[in-house]
C-alpha cells in the first residue's frame, strides 16, 4: 500500500456563501492640546499610508469634533493600530463599532 | 545655515543647534529616557512571557505625564485596558527609550561637529517621536489643557512654570521645523 502525500481534503465552505468579513472594531484618535496638527497629519500618512488630503481631513476631524475614527478591522488589528498611535504619542482607543 | 531642522535641495535633513540648546535637549532627553525605560525583567518571571514582552506587573502609571505617554487602550473597560497593558507596555516603553537613545547619539554627534549634522530619514522618526514625548511630558507638568492658551495665564508669576513654558515653546518650534522638513 503506497503512502499518499496528497493533502487531506478539507471541506471548505462554498465561496458564494462566505459573507464579506465585517469590521466590527474601530480605532479612535482623540483631540489633545499638545500634538501639532502637522505632526498628526504626518502620523496618519506615515502609519496608515493615507493621502495628504485624507490625513488632513482626519486630523481636522480630531481637532474640531474632538475625535475621529482612523481605522477599522478586527480587534487584533485595532489593538495593533492603537499601540502604534501610542508609540507616536497620539491619544487613541479601540472599541466595538456599535 | 539657519537654526533647527532644514531640508537641503538634495533632500537631506540637516540640524543646527547652539551649544546651550544641545545641553538643554540632552538633559531633557536623558530625563525622558529615565521616565519611560521599563524596570529590569523580573528574574522570577515566566521566561516565555518575558521573551515576548509580556509584563505581568504592568500597572496604570500614577504619574499623569507617564500615563499620557502610556494611556489606556479602552475607554470604558478597565480589565481589557489592564490586559492590553500587560501585553504591550514593555515594548512601548522600550521603543520610546530606544528613540531617546538615538536622539542622544545624534546630539553627541552634533556637539562633536560644531553643532551641525545630517539626520537620516530613519533617525528623523526617532527625533519626531522623542520631541513629541517630551512635549507631552512638559505639557502634563504645566497642565496644558486647552487649545487657546488659557493655561498660559494660569501660570503667570510662577518663575519655574514660566521657564518650563519657554522650553515647551522651543520644543514645539523644533518639532514643527522637523515635521515641515520631513513632509516637504
Amino acid at each position: 500500500m503506497g503512502v499518499s502525500i496528497a493533502p487531506v481534503e478539507i471541506e471548505r465552505p462554498d465561496s458564494d456563501t462566505v459573507v464579506a468579513p465585517d469590521h466590527p472594531w474601530i480605532t479612535l484618535v482623540w483631540n489633545d492640546p499638545v500634538n501639532l496638527m502637522s505632526y498628526v497629519t504626518h502620523v496618519f500618512m506615515e502609519y496608515f499610508g493615507y493621502s495628504k488630503e485624507k490625513a488632513t481631513e482626519l486630523m481636522l476631524d480630531v481637532h474640531e469634533k474632538g475625535r475621529a475614527v482612523v481605522s477599522n478591522g478586527s480587534r487584533e488589528e485595532m489593538e495593533r493600530d492603537v499601540t502604534a498611535m501610542h508609540s507616536y504619542g497620539l491619544w487613541a482607543t479601540l472599541q466595538k463599532d456599535d | 545655515m539657519k537654526r533647527g531642522f532644514s531640508k537641503s535641495r538634495g533632500g537631506t535633513i540637516r540640524l543646527r543647534l547652539d551649544p546651550v540648546e544641545i545641553t538643554v535637549l540632552d538633559d531633557l532627553v536623558q530625563q525622558l529616557s529615565d521616565l519611560v525605560s521599563p524596570a529590569p525583567v523580573d528574574p522570577d518571571a515566566d521566561p516565555l512571557a518575558a521573551l515576548v514582552g509580556i509584563d505581568e506587573h504592568a500597572q496604570i502609571p500614577v504619574d499623569p505625564a507617564l500615563l499620557r505617554l502610556l494611556p489606556d487602550a479602552y475607554k470604558d473597560d478597565e480589565a481589557a485596558s489592564a490586559d492590553f497593558r500587560r501585553f504591550t507596555e514593555r515594548s512601548l516603553r522600550e521603543g520610546k527609550a530606544e528613540r531617546a537613545a538615538t536622539v542622544m547619539q545624534g546630539l553627541a554627534a552634533l556637539a562633536a561637529s560644531d553643532g551641525q549634522a545630517e539626520i537620516s530619514r530613519e533617525d528623523s522618526q526617532a527625533w519626531l517621536g522623542s520631541l513629541n514625548d517630551l512635549r507631552l511630558v512638559l505639557a502634563s507638568r504645566l497642565s496644558v489643557d486647552d487649545d487657546e492658551g488659557v493655561w498660559r495665564r494660569r501660570i503667570e508669576g510662577d518663575p519655574e512654570a514660566e521657564q518650563g513654558t519657554v522650553v515647551y515653546d522651543w520644543l514645539t518650534w523644533l518639532q514643527d521645523c522637523l515635521v515641515n522638513a520631513v513632509m516637504k
